[in-house]
């Protein structure tokens, strides 16, 4: 008898290449049909824990579930869960259509050829890419052939879908028109989706939960919303959204408050009411970024912080130049004290 | 003056190879004196029961060893995939001496070790009625045994070219480790397989030396022409190497061909 709601589960997975530790000590338990992106830095063992569900990786310690089996030891290509690589591992020898089939092709006994090309018409449609069955996967664009390595692996209904960093080798346009058709995709599909990246903003602005990893540990595990208005400690602050630190007196925590959250103004004065700290800063550096504008500003008590102000409250205060002496101030709740670690 | 010396040495290569195809058109009966245009000498050349027995051999020859170096070359190749560190770089290394070794050592030290492996097990076989000797099968074993490592390093190369990811990806997609090779690694590896099987082929459809040690009382078709060339060249023997020089050349395109083709594909993915 199995409760575990989780389609994928790691307990106390560890995993060790020689002296070195990729993954160290995991739980991490994958809620059926949730969008989960694990994020961290190059080296975190991010793609380590991917590999290890999908079986191409076995933990040197700890246990891997899927549906509440136990499947430690069980080999990729007997594990129903099916990836999309980073660069996306298409055969280059095969069709577009045999591509798509290929799982389907390796079930005994293999289904009969209507029902596989009714599949493959299905999943291409899905990925609209109707009618391209015939073309190789190299006559294809890079976001084409994106599309079919996420056909591929759908066409096979996984318990989770495995993405390695999906769109990392997409310019920045097609990246956001795919973040936007993967969270479609998968509130169409109703297939739990689980996603590997070192992009925070792919990460936030597609999951329902995010895990962030360092050095083979996870950090906190939470909604986009949680990591970024409650960050557990400095570390999840600093990559989940851009902050300032201001270090405390004894090093061991640090004040953290997010540039969006201070308000500026010509003077201390001009500030608005039931700020807690209202300070004179000196406009050191300044980028229009369109909707708003990034200043950095130093204090003589505080040192340089960053400030986002809002694209509306320029028109009413006017644009600050660099060198110019001017104020700034926050919220008591914007303040939050973290460790420092 | 570059142009004047490039034409001056491809006219030094080339030459005496066009003479012969030249002169196997000759009417005359003397290899060097032209008295006109005629096929009569490759006709001659085809119907003569010696060379045709001599082609015959060579190409029983030449196929057996690009069938068997193609096999065993690739077992060869993904073998040496596997190997880390200072084995694999002596492995490599024993390739790359295998192939340059001078036809005449492999000649003399296949022919040595066929006589110490014949003297030992004949008297023991010889109750069976078998004896072993020198012959085509000789010359196949020491022709497959330099070819293996042509056909090796060719498929090495094709091999560290790939992209391990699209092995994941088929395992990831439900096939079993052989069902991977047989429909992943193996067409990915063909092209490279099959143009060192021709370029085995023709390496060994070629060879004079090696054959002349060990191939006892068969006649290849290399050793027919170094022996009836002894009595004098004919057009005959013109023709001959002429079709020698056509299938040996027309082999190493295709391989070529079939290479820069796999290349194409491997460069797309």
């Amino acid at each position: 008898m199995n409760h575990s709601p989780s389609v994928i589960e790691f307990r106390k997975v560890t995993k060790r290449f020689g002296d070195v530790v990729a993954v160290a000590d995991n739980d991490l338990a994958v809620k059926a049909g949730e969008f989960l992106s694990i994020l961290g830095p190059s080296g975190c063992g991010k793609t380590t824990s991917l590999r290890m569900m999908a079986g191409f990786e076995q933990p040197s310690s700890g246990e891997v579930f899927i549906r509440g089996e136990n499947v430690t030891g069980v080999p990729a290509y007997r594990r129903p869960v099916n990836m999309v690589f980073q660069h996306y591992a298409l055969f280059p020898h095969l069709s577009v259509a045999d591509n798509v089939s290929y799982g389907l092709r390796q079930r005994n006994p293999k289904p009969a050829r209507a029902e596989i090309d009714r599949a493959v018409d299905e999943a291409l449609a899905m990925v609209r890419l109707e009618g391209y069955g015939k073309r190789r996967s190299y006559e294809l664009s890079g976001g084409q052939q994106q599309r079919v390595a996420l056909a591929r692996a759908l066409i096979n209904r996984p318990a989770v879908l495995l993405l390695d960093e999906p769109l990392a080798a997409l310019d920045r346009k097609l990246r956001r028109d795919m973040q936007i058709e993967l969270q479609n995709l998968q509130r169409d599909v109703g297939i739990t989706f689980l996603l590997v990246t070192h992009d925070q903003e792919e990460a936030l602005s597609m999951s329902d939960r995010v895990c962030v990893m360092r050095e083979g540990r996870i950090v906190q595990t939470g909604s986009p919303r949680e990591l970024y208005d409650q960050p557990v400690n400095r570390y999840v602050a600093d990559f989940v959204g851009k902050t300032n630190f201001f270090s405390g007196p004894t090093g061991a925590e640090v004040l953290s408050i997010r540039p969006e959250q201070i308000e500026i103004a010509a003077n201390v004065n001009a500030l608005p009411e039931g700020l807690m700290a209202r300070l004179p800063v000196k406009v050191l550096n300044r980028i229009f970024l369109g909707e708003h504008t990034e200043y950095v500003v130093a204090s003589d008590k505080l040192g340089e912080f960053m400030v986002m102000a809002p694209r509306k409250s320029e028109r009413e205060a006017g644009v600050y130049d660099i060198g110019d002496m001017i104020a700034a101030g926050w919220r008591a709740e914007a303040e939050r004290i973290l460790p420092n670690t | 003056m570059l142009r004047a010396y490039a034409i001056c040495v491809y006219i030094f290569l080339y030459l005496p190879i066009t003479m012969i195809v030249f002169f196997s058109f000759n009417a005359g009966k003397y290899a060097m004196a032209w008295e006109g245009f005629s096929v009569f000498w490759y006709g001659k050349a085809f119907s003569n029961p010696l060379i045709m027995g001599a082609l015959r051999t060579s190409v029983i020859i030449a196929l057996s060893t690009a069938i068997l170096s193609a096999i065993i070359g690739t077992l060869t190749a993904l073998g040496l995939e596997r190997l880390k560190g200072w084995l694999r770089i002596t492995f490599d290394a024993l390739i790359y001496i295998a192939i340059m070794v001078p036809g005449i050592v492999i000649g003399i030290s296949t022919l040595i070790a066929f006589v110490s492996v014949f003297d030992l097990v004949n008297p023991s076989l010889a109750g069976l009625g078998i004896k072993l000797q020198m012959g085509t099968w000789a010359v196949i074993a020491a022709h497959v045994l330099f070819n293996i490592a042509v056909v090796a390093l060719l498929v090495r190369a094709r091999l560290q070219g790939m992209d391990r990811s699209l092995v994941d990806a088929s395992e990831d997609l439900y096939a079993t480790p052989l069902g991977t090779f047989r429909q992943v690694v193996l067409p990915l590896l063909a092209p490279s397989i099959l143009a060192g099987f021709l370029l085995a082929f023709t390496f060994s459809f070629e060879d004079f030396i090696i054959a002349y040690f060990v191939s006892g009382p068969d006649t290849t078709l290399p050793i027919y022409i170094f022996s009836s060339i002894r009595r004098g060249v004919t057009p005959e023997i013109n023709a001959v190497g002429s079709v020698v020089l056509l299938t040996s050349f027309v082999l190493l395109i295709i391989a070529q061909a079939v290479l820069r083709r796999g290349e194409k594909t491997a460069r797309a993915s």
